[in-house]
């Protein structure tokens, strides 16, 4: 049984990614339409640098909304680049026009995620494989079997006739993603993009289609991305691997580096997630909260603090966090306490506004001092009170003013990348 | 019927099993013939245990969950015997089994966002499912019990007006579990519970799910077909294949020293951090209208003898503790002369994989 994937022989760069963003601007109201006010955007992919050699399989992980799939598809110009370029070979892929993207779809293929819907119900088999050859100008259908019957082979659907006429609902989740795998290297293309390959079909299918893919890496000399948010098999199928959160590469370099010394927070709390089917290992008890943010307003400084464990005072602390610690506090306290703070509180929706300043309280602030002190001393390790300059009375309540944050952008720190506070830049 | 229901909350458990299932099967009719689903299954649940139930698609795991909850479809049958704290569920009435669901039997079900009414504050999922149960509680008493089990839910009590959609992925499935649990249950199914989540919100949901039986005592059947979770927070595991459990016990035991084949071959197939070669189980699971003779996991078994392709595996006690149906565990003196020569296997093709 063949483990890890052979390191790259040759090193040359097939895709290089250089300060991709991809936005997606929300619907407004027809008047903010009309004059152009700001509706606000997505993020989805927000300033991305990743270099692609070939033969290598560079794995893109990170939870549902860290943008791994929007990069994926802008690779093969599924979706517009806002900034930035995406180099194939040297040709940009984010100013292409679609014929120009038609052709480089012989050298980039896709795999998507559910079987189901990436075929066509209407389709057999042989017409779904050739009709990427049909638009690809394939005009005879005697050459293109040929093709299809190759292709369905190397994926090991045999024997071939059993399979040509069969429609997608024939077929069993297993087999249906083999179809689909023979459709992605029936142009003989040099990269795929894997979104989530494996992530619909069942346990005992899985690693069966993860080998399949090692042996077309090997008979083809293919070059992969695989996105996933499974870090186990990305640690098994991978290369190097980058870990997205919200838009942006946190954390980057060798799958045996990643592994042995995670460096980001969000990396260690996503390698201590991962049920573990030994029951010698305890559930940690030292679990992320919340969950990803909405990319349409993303936390202020590093997008990872109001999670981090391990935050401090410049990752930037602001209104919204102070919303959640009072939120958390009030899961814990019987109900006549809760309605009693609240009201001394007040209305906290004016929180939702990110600032690096916030104010709650207007009747009475000497009470809410009160309950934050009181917050602060049942949990004094929360990272959230590092990032708390003062805490003052004013005319309007008690005034929470927070320390100026700070953006990390990705940084050298022992042979991986890491955007982080917690490792200072290398000059 | 008598159906006066002992009282959970008057701190005396009864000594014996929550649920005690025995001989359960549940048919789909179709016009092949009958899908055998679930074709004979016994398994016990002690009070606040939680036992895990995990198998591949098609197995009939989560078809066993419905029918222990009278939720099966028209054109299904069940039969066999459900004592739940001594009554069988199985012969109740339509009536008395819609008054048992949600106040003694509760479900916890996979997709959060199609189970919540996108119309319908919080509140009103609260006071609509407590209603139908207490009528008289006036509407301040079902606030303050829809808090306090969002509260330990992790929920802020500031979100009980929201709307559904106002709430991310994981605190949606908090939703459904409060709701599920806030009649206090004593026995609660939960069907694949956190496979629409992410990693970190999976692990969020499957601690919270471990502190149900500290915070609730309640008896969980979780349903899954991810082992790892099995091993976080289960005390006991039943593994089932193609409508039968083929092994139960112990969470530890049974992953540590799997008996059936197939328990050992999951746990193999199962990709984690310490997976260094990639192994899988070969074909398929059968047709549930005509299984194989004998074991039903022989034509894919890479130990299966002679005996396994004709005569049923026995039910015996389990080494160590727990059931184990497989001919490999004996009992030896039922095994033909001959029966245990290797059997001869067709060569399997991809044609027939899953």
């Amino acid at each position: 049984m063949p483990t890890k994937p052979e390191a790259p022989t040759d090193a040359s760069t097939l895709i290089d990614v250089r300060d991709l963003s991809v936005h997606f601007a929300l619907q407004g109201g027809s008047l903010s339409r009309l004059f152009g006010g700001d509706t606000g955007t997505v993020k989805a992919v927000d300033g991305i640098n990743l270099e692609l050699r070939r033969g290598e399989v560079v794995g893109l992980v990170g939870e549902s909304g860290s943008g791994k799939s929007t990069l994926g598809r802008a690779l093969l110009g599924l979706v517009p680049a806002t900034e930035g370029s995406i180099l194939l070979k040297g040709d940009d892929v984010a100013v292409m026009g679609r014929r120009q993207l038609r052709e480089i779809r012989r050298t980039v293929q896709m795999v998507f995620q559910d079987p189901n819907a990436a075929l066509n119900p209407a389709m057999t088999v042989e017409q779904a494989v050739g009709d990427a050859l049909r638009v690809q100008g394939m005009k005879s259908a005697a050459q293109r079997r040929v093709k299809v019957i190759e292709a369905l082979e190397r994926v090991g659907l045999s024997p071939v006739e059993l399979f040509l006429t069969k429609y997608p609902r024939d077929l069993s989740g297993g087999q249906k993603q083999r179809v689909v795998m023979a459709r992605a290297i029936v142009l003989e293309p040099e990269v795929l993009v894997a979104d989530e390959p494996v992530s619909m079909l069942d346990m005992s299918v899985r690693a069966k289609i993860l080998q399949l893919m090692l042996d077309l890496k090997q008979d083809l000399g293919l070059t992969y991305i695989y996105i996933t948010h499974d870090l186990a098999s990305a640690k098994f199928f991978c290369d190097r691997i980058a870990i997205m959160y919200l838009g942006r590469i946190v954390e980057i370099g060798s799958t045996e580096e990643i592994f042995a010394n995670p460096r980001h927070p969000y990396t260690k709390a996503l390698l201590r997630a991962i049920p573990e089917p030994d029951p010698d290992r305890a559930l940690p008890r030292d679990l992320l909260r919340g969950e990803i943010p909405d990319a349409a307003s993303p936390p202020l400084g590093c997008s990872f603090h109001p999670r981090c464990p391990e935050a401090i005072a410049s990752c930037g602390w602001e209104s919204r966090d102070l919303k959640t610690v009072l939120e958390e506090h009030w899961t814990r306290q019987p109900a006549e306490v809760y309605a009693e703070e609240v009201a001394a509180v007040g209305d906290l929706s004016h929180l939702e506004q990110p600032s690096a300043m916030a104010t709650v309280g207007g009747q009475g602030a000497p009470r809410v001092l009160e309950i934050l002190d009181q917050i602060r001393s049942e949990r004094p390790n929360e990272p959230f009170w590092q990032g708390v300059q003062s805490i003052e009375a004013d005319a309007a309540g008690a005034r929470v003013t927070f320390h100026p944050g700070q953006d990390p952008a990705l940084r050298a720190a022992g042979g991986v990348e890491v955007a982080c506070v917690l490792y200072p830049e290398e000059s | 019927m008598d159906i006066e229901l002992i009282d959970e909350q008057a701190g005396a458990q009864p000594p014996g099993p929550v649920i005690s299932a025995r001989d359960v099967r549940v048919w789909y009719g179709t016009t092949r013939g009958a899908i055998r689903a679930v074709d004979g299954v016994s398994f016990d649940i002690a009070p606040g245990e939680t036992l895990g139930l995990v198998g591949e698609s098609g197995c009939g795991k989560s078809t066993l969950g419905r029918g222990l909850m009278g939720l099966l479809p028209e054109g299904a049958k069940r039969d066999g015997e459900v004592l739940f704290n001594g009554r069988d569920i199985f012969a109740l009435s339509r009536k008395e089994s819609y008054q048992l669901r949600g106040s003694e039997l509760g479900m916890i079900f996979q997709e959060p966002l199609t189970r919540l009414n996108p119309l319908m504050r919080i509140s009103q999922h609260f006071e609509e499912t407590i209603k139908q149960h207490e009528p008289r509680l006036s509407k301040d008493d079902i606030r303050a019990r829809a808090l306090e089990v969002l509260r330990l839910m992790g929920i802020p009590p500031t979100r009980y007006k929201s709307y559904p959609h106002e709430f991310s992925g994981g605190m949606r499935q908090r939703l459904m579990i409060a709701l599920g649990l806030v009649l206090r249950p004593a026995f609660v199914v939960a069907d694949e519970p956190t496979t629409a989540l992410d990693v970190l919100v999976e692990a969020q949901i499957v601690q919270i799910l471990n502190d149900l039986r500290r915070n609730f005592q309640t008896s969980l059947l979780l349903i899954t077909h991810n082992v790892g979770i099995v091993a976080e927070a289960c005390d006991r595991v039943a593994v089932m294949y193609a409508g039968r459990i083929v092994e139960q016990g112990d969470v530890v035991d049974v992953f540590t020293n799997p008996q059936h084949p197939y328990t050992r071959e999951l746990l193999r197939s199962t990709i984690s951090l310490r997976t260094t070669g990639l192994n899988f189980i070969p074909g398929a699971p059968p047709d549930l209208v005509e299984p194989p003779d004998g074991c039903r996991f022989h034509p894919r078994c890479p130990d299966a003898m002679e005996v396994c392709a004709t005569r049923n595996p026995v039910n015996i006690e389990r080494p160590g503790g727990g059931r184990v149906e497989c001919w490999l565990a004996g009992p030896e003196d039922l095994i033909p002369p001959g029966g245990k020569q290797s059997l001869k296997q067709e060569e399997l093709a991809v044609a027939d994989e899953a």
